[in-house]
């Protein structure tokens, strides 16, 4: 099969890529600027990261209440959406009828909803019906969780049906009782879709701005985004610039270990949820 | 029969917490929503007091509102959305396509790391990017030297003043990852053979192209545009940090905000997200539609 080659088309794609890096590439740099300028670079330097006593990262307590909010705020969002996904998942999978349909609909909507209406919904619900809820932390993870629930089902569906139901029938003909046939014989199988259901879930919660944000309660209760997003009207320092990139490391290392780790799964079982699709996954919730 | 049935059914409590989970966090804040649009507001308090049984729904402030979007204050904010979401989408198209194509059916050597650059934006945070172009576009930023550099433009100027075409193109920077990447699953599995055959049946390249390739790719195009326009719509963040807030570049989704949070009217905000709801129902129903309708025609 012979391929035409398209200058142009190389050319475009190369550009945009140039187009989607480079200005992440200055901002990085401009967190290393020893001035208080964000937009050009005098010398190299850590003040904003460590060296200035009131303003670095290390140093400004709303910098790093922050950076320990949204990275708690996954952690538990992870922790709680995944199990019960992975449950839906496989309660969905099998479960027939009329009441299954309007279950699967259920899960399906929130991905199609707009963050917005997300964020005003679940801010309305929790000033006017929830009262007794604490806001701040505890609505923020009750949201995150209803935010990427559906994410983990589709993902752990995917992996469901790749699997088939035979390994767990003969788990069942040897004699293992049904909850014993999914824990001994499913979950393990489900492992790779587990694991990037829980990659999925902490990416889209550290990167949301708008259901954190309408669920904040001041600034005891921001996370990075929030803290980037209000950084831009007050005259702000590279010290946000270096609060990105720290975050910015935190995700890409996740990224880059859940990448090995689902590949050395996939190796060992044969099959896997990509990395491609987990990604896409993350960018549906905008 | 019966038995099998029992067992089938019997996997419900699998889902249980789950359903539990969506009825209580989902379903319940969308009817907040509906409840505090069709409720009263405290007139001394200004306090939402949402109606959560429908024999108590008031439709009057949500009429109030549809009145001013249609032809009202409200439809220039409505009409502006739609235009930047539009121009937007078309930049997402302009980019999206050619890149999305030659991930998926040019570049031989070079494409996994293709692939990783375009999912990169991914595990990027929103804001960060959007940061960073913060931090190019002022007046003694890159842009600018760059512009001066190669004599396009004299005087520095402020990017980030509230012009509509920081906003558009801020929009589809941010968007165009997420346009990109349904596009391509879909042009991967495209059949190449269909491809030779209008060649070998004489097509030039360009015939080709319109007539065999671009309705083919209809189907990642129609989802692609689904993924990116359904958030545009309710963007406010974008439009904000690129203009500093200037009320010329202000959505749908800024109008929202500040009914919500910004002075406490509840009500007005509700009714505007059902607005919004509905308008991206709308949208919805066609995509649907005509998926179904395609699909029916391909079988």
């Amino acid at each position: 099969m012979t391929r035409r080659r398209f200058p142009t088309l190389a050319a475009v794609t190369w550009l945009y890529v140039l187009w989607s890096l480079l200005p992440i590439l200055v901002a990085v740099r401009i967190s290393f600027n020893s001035g208080k300028s964000r937009s050009s670079f005098q010398a190299p330097s850590l003040r904003w990261y460590t060296g200035d006593p009131t303003a670095s990262v290390l140093h400004d307590d709303s910098l790093h209440t922050a950076l320990s909010n949204t990275i708690v705020l996954a952690l538990c969002t992870m922790l709680v959406a995944t199990p019960i996904g992975v449950a839906l998942a496989i309660g969905l999978h099998r479960w027939k009828g009329r009441t299954a349909q309007a279950a699967n609909g259920l899960v399906l909507v929130p991905i199609v909803t707009p963050e917005i209406v997300f964020g005003v919904a679940l801010f309305l619900v929790f000033s006017q019906l929830y009262t007794g809820i604490p806001q701040g932390l505890t609505s923020q993870v009750l949201g995150h969780v209803t935010f990427t629930l559906s994410f983990v089902v589709i993902i752990v569906r995917g992996r469901l049906t790749a699997v088939g139901r035979e390994y767990e029938e003969a788990a069942r003909d040897l004699g293992a009782t049904r909850l014993q046939a999914v824990r001994l014989v499913l979950l393990p199988l489900l492992a790779p879709a587990v694991f990037a259901s829980l990659m999925v879930v902490f990416a889209t919660s550290v990167d949301d701005f708008v259901i954190s944000s309408f669920l904040s309660t001041g600034a005891g209760t921001e996370t990075v985004p929030i803290r980037i997003y209000s950084g831009a009207k007050a005259g702000s320092t590279p010290a946000l610039n270096a609060l990105a990139v720290v975050m910015l490391v935190v995700t890409l290392s996740a990224a880059a270990v859940a990448g090995l780790v689902l590949r050395a799964m996939r190796r060992r079982t044969g099959m896997g949820a990509g990395l491609t699709e987990a990604g896409g996954l993350a960018g549906l919730g905008g | 029969m019966a038995v099998s049935r029992r067992l089938r059914s019997s996997w419900a409590p699998f889902a249980l917490p789950g359903v539990g989970w969506l009825v209580a966090f989902f379903a319940l804040s969308v009817y907040a929503v509906v409840a505090v649009a069709l409720g009263r507001t405290d007139p001394l308090l200004r306090t939402a007091q949402p109606a959560w049984n429908p024999l108590d729904w008031d439709t009057s402030a949500l009429t109030r509102v549809i009145s001013r979007v249609v032809g009202g204050d409200l439809g220039h904010v409505v009409g502006r959305t739609f235009l930047f979401v539009l121009l937007a989408l078309v930049g997402c198209i302009a980019i999206g396509y050619p890149v999305a194509y030659h991930a998926a059916r040019g570049a031989h050597r070079w494409r996994k790391v293709l692939l990783v650059a375009l999912v990169l934006p991914f595990w990027i945070s929103y804001l960060m990017r959007m940061m960073a172009w913060t931090n190019l576009l002022q007046p003694d930023g890159y842009v600018n030297r760059v512009l001066h550099a190669l004599h396009l433009q004299g005087e520095p100027r402020n990017w980030l003043d509230g012009d509509w075409y920081t906003v558009v193109i801020g929009l589809v920077y941010g968007y165009v990852p997420f346009f990109i990447l349904p596009l391509y699953s879909v042009l991967e599995r495209l059949d190449g053979r269909l491809l030779e055959a209008g060649r070998d049946l004489g097509a030039t390249a360009r015939q080709t192209f319109w007539h065999v390739t671009l309705p083919l790719s209809r189907p990642g195009l129609m989802a692609a545009s689904v993924v990116t326009v359904l958030p545009m719509f309710g963007d406010y963040y974008t439009n904000t940090y690129l203009t500093s807030g200037s009320p010329r570049t202000e959505m749908i989704g800024n109008q929202i905000e500040f009914y919500l949070r910004g002075s406490s009217q509840p009500q007005t905000g509700a009714s505007l997200v059902l607005v919004l709801m509905a308008l991206l129902f709308v949208l919805m129903a066609y995509y649907l539609a005509t998926t179904a309708r395609e699909q029916k025609a391909a079988r």
